[in-house]
């Protein structure tokens, strides 16, 4: 049984109202926070190794420390909800269900950054999660936990809810200040960071959802403690959203030391793959990070079996690994097809793209045109180098990262299974009616065993 | 639509509550939130009187309501129908058989992507990602999700709009 810090509770009958949730020892945190300092907060947080769970791992605590303090400028807090990675939805259920964890989270994290006034940031689409955010505000209000001198000590802090309009690309954390400033979501140059110019101009810490709530165990159970948890740099515990070929897709918290076929095969986690299917490939950490075929995904090139941490899935650099990401986790069954599904993620970031850079804005159509014509029966040799290409010269050639985020799922698909998009091309008419299966792709190693 | 426009008192009242939101001068952070409003108020898509009466309740430029408008995939540029059905498309999505419920949507609305039926009832709208990549295939509907979505599940879903007893707020 894996260690359960965030969502211990979430199957609570009520859970999602404050008295239950405070019944559960709830706001806890609040209490003893507003205890400490400021700076002794922020060495809890470092002290926990808590890496930011939106997907580039960057350490929290080192996150907070570069924030600016100027005299006399307001700081803030943005929570990054915008959750648009395809493959994610983990930030969701946690605020489904859990709302108060996040409020609770809110008021360690404002109170240790200094901040009067944070804002979480949402995705439009989840307005009935809005509603639920803004109840929990209000019940956390009613209770003095919000608002003006909250439990006697002084501090004011208020949170309000924004809802964005149908963008990914303002879960990139300065595309999403820009919306919240009533603008196009279209990223801004880095440096200034947000850490000293970010809302409004002012200092701004962006954070995950799922990253503010890990402070509530944090300040709970203390930093060290939390550190203790894991393995490695990969300390306490990650949510993963599990879906595509599995048995039973949704939401799993992990303490990130169980192995990647146990995740996918036991009981605990997904139970296997439907019909006895064989796993073909994974995509293990949202649709942004490369995708695997079944036989590095289990074990790393060195032949150790591969963990659902940081290091172990990063584990061979892009040759041969891959990476954490958000934690969403897409399983594909032998059936699938590795173009077809590569095309959807192309069309995907063909229309996320902002527009701002030139080799995004045409890049990411013209791989997604490409991909369309192999799929279809139409691609040649020829195209699958062009492929290549096009997505090479999008990499690093952007402002923000959704350039390399669009060129790598492609690049990966190309670089294990060139020989499926070859199939494409020699068997024009049969690739419209059949896929091409398994291959040889999970045959060196034998595919996990049903009680792994 | 009407000559003039303008939000009902109530709606108005909800207009100024979400400016309150923001710091002193920073009103503009307001508009998506009043985009939303609008749009639900005004026929589910934001024509251009609509788009300048916003600006003028803001006191921004009307191109700088255009600008956003047009960025974010919630708003519409044009009418749509009374059920807007957004059936998402992307990967995970896919590898459950969102292509087959889209053709299944295709053929029996007898609609193309984008098309409203002639009877205004229905918009078909293929979305990405909105994540519910667990529960896939699955559309949007107003503010619901509709998951783990079959062709017979798609089939009640429809006659139950027909018959004016799907919540979409
Ligand atoms: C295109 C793009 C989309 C992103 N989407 C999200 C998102 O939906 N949610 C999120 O938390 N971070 C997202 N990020 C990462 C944010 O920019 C930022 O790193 C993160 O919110 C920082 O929080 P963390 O340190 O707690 O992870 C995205 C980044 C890029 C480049
Ligand atoms: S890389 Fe793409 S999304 Fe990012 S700023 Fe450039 S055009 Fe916009
Ligand atoms: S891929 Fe359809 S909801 Fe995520």
């Amino acid at each position: 049984m894996s260690k359960k810090l965030l969502l211990k509770d979430a199957h609570i009958e009520g859970i999602r109202y404050f008295d239950v949730y405070r019944k559960q020892g709830g706001y806890d945190s609040v209490d003893k926070a507003l205890k400490m300092t400021p700076e002794e907060i922020l060495e809890e947080v470092k002290a926990s190794g808590l890496r930011g769970r939106g997907g580039a791992g960057f350490p929290t605590g080192l996150k907070w420390s570069f924030l600016a303090k100027p005299e006399g400028v307001p700081r803030y807090l943005v929570v990054n909800a915008d959750e648009s990675e395809p493959g994610t939805f983990k930030d969701r259920y946690l605020m489904e269900f859990i709302p108060h964890l996040l409020i609770e989270g809110m008021i360690v994290s404002s109170f240790a950054l200094g901040a009067h006034l944070s804002y979480i940031y949402i995705r439009g689409e989840y307005a009935w999660i809005t509603e639920i955010l803004e109840e929990a505000i209000e019940e956390a209000k009613k209770n003095g936990f919000l608002g003006k001198n909250i439990l006697g000590t002084g501090y004011d802090l208020e949170i309000y809810v924004q809802r964005g309009a149908g963008a990914y690309i303002c879960g990139e954390e300065t595309a999403l200040l820009e919306s919240l400033e009533g603008k196009r979501g279209n990223p801004r140059l880095k440096p200034p960071f947000p850490a000293v110019k970010g809302l409004w101009e002012s200092p701004t810490v962006v954070n995950n959802v799922e990253t503010i709530a890990a402070v509530v165990p944090i300040i709970n159970i203390t930093g060290a403690e939390y550190a203790k948890i894991g393995v490695g740099k990969s300390t306490g515990t990650k949510l993963i959203s599990a879906c595509g070929n599995i048995n039973k897709p949704g939401v799993y918290e992990i303490d990130m030391t169980i192995t990647v076929e146990e995740f996918i095969y036991s009981d605990e986690y997904c139970g296997g793959i439907p019909n006895g299917k064989k796993l073909k490939a994974c995509i293990p950490g949202g649709s942004s990070v490369p995708i695997v075929p079944a036989n590095l995904l289990l074990k790393t090139i060195n032949g150790e079996p591969r963990l659902m941490n940081y290091e172990s899935l990063a584990d061979g650099g892009f040759a041969t690994g891959t990476m954490m990401g958000s934690g969403g986790f897409i399983v594909l069954d032998e059936d699938q097809c590795v173009v077809e599904h590569t095309l959807t993620l192309a069309r995907f970031y063909a229309h996320e793209s902002c527009g701002q850079c030139t080799p995004c804005r045409e890049g990411t159509p013209w791989m997604y045109k490409i991909l369309k014509k192999i799929d279809s029966g139409n691609g040649t040799m020829a195209d699958i180098d062009l492929l290549w290409d096009v997505q090479r010269k999008i990499e690093g050639n952007t402002i923000c990262p959704l350039g390399d985020a669009a060129a790598w799922p492609v690049a990966a698909a190309i670089r294990h299974f060139r020989d499926e998009f070859e199939w494409h091309v020699n068997n024009p008419e049969l690739c419209l009616t059949q896929n091409y299966g398994l291959a040889n792709y999970a045959d060196p190693i034998p595919v996990a065993a049903a009680n792994a | 639509m009407s000559e003039t426009i303008a939000f009902t008192p109530e709606t108005l009242d909800q207009v100024h509550q979400i400016i309150a939101r923001y710091p002193e001068g920073k009103h503009k952070s307001a508009l998506i939130p009043i985009l939303h409003v609008a749009q639900k108020e005004f026929g589910g898509w934001l024509a251009v009187p609509v788009m300048d009466y916003v600006a003028e309740i803001l006191n921004i430029k009307p191109i700088e309501v255009y600008e956003v408008a047009t960025f974010y995939s919630m708003f519409n540029m044009k009418p749509v129908g009374k059920y807007v059905l957004e059936v998402c498309r992307t990967g995970p999505c896919m590898l459950n058989g969102s292509e087959k419920i889209l053709d299944h949507l295709r053929t029996s609305l007898n609609i193309k992507d984008g098309e409203t039926t002639p009877d205004g009832m229905f918009t078909l709208k293929p979305a990405e990602c909105l994540g519910a990549c667990g529960y896939a295939p699955m559309m949007q509907l107003g503010k619901f999700y509709h998951e783990n979505l079959t062709k017979e599940k798609v089939d009640e879903i429809l006659e139950l709009c027909r018959q004016g007893q799907v919540a979409l707020d």
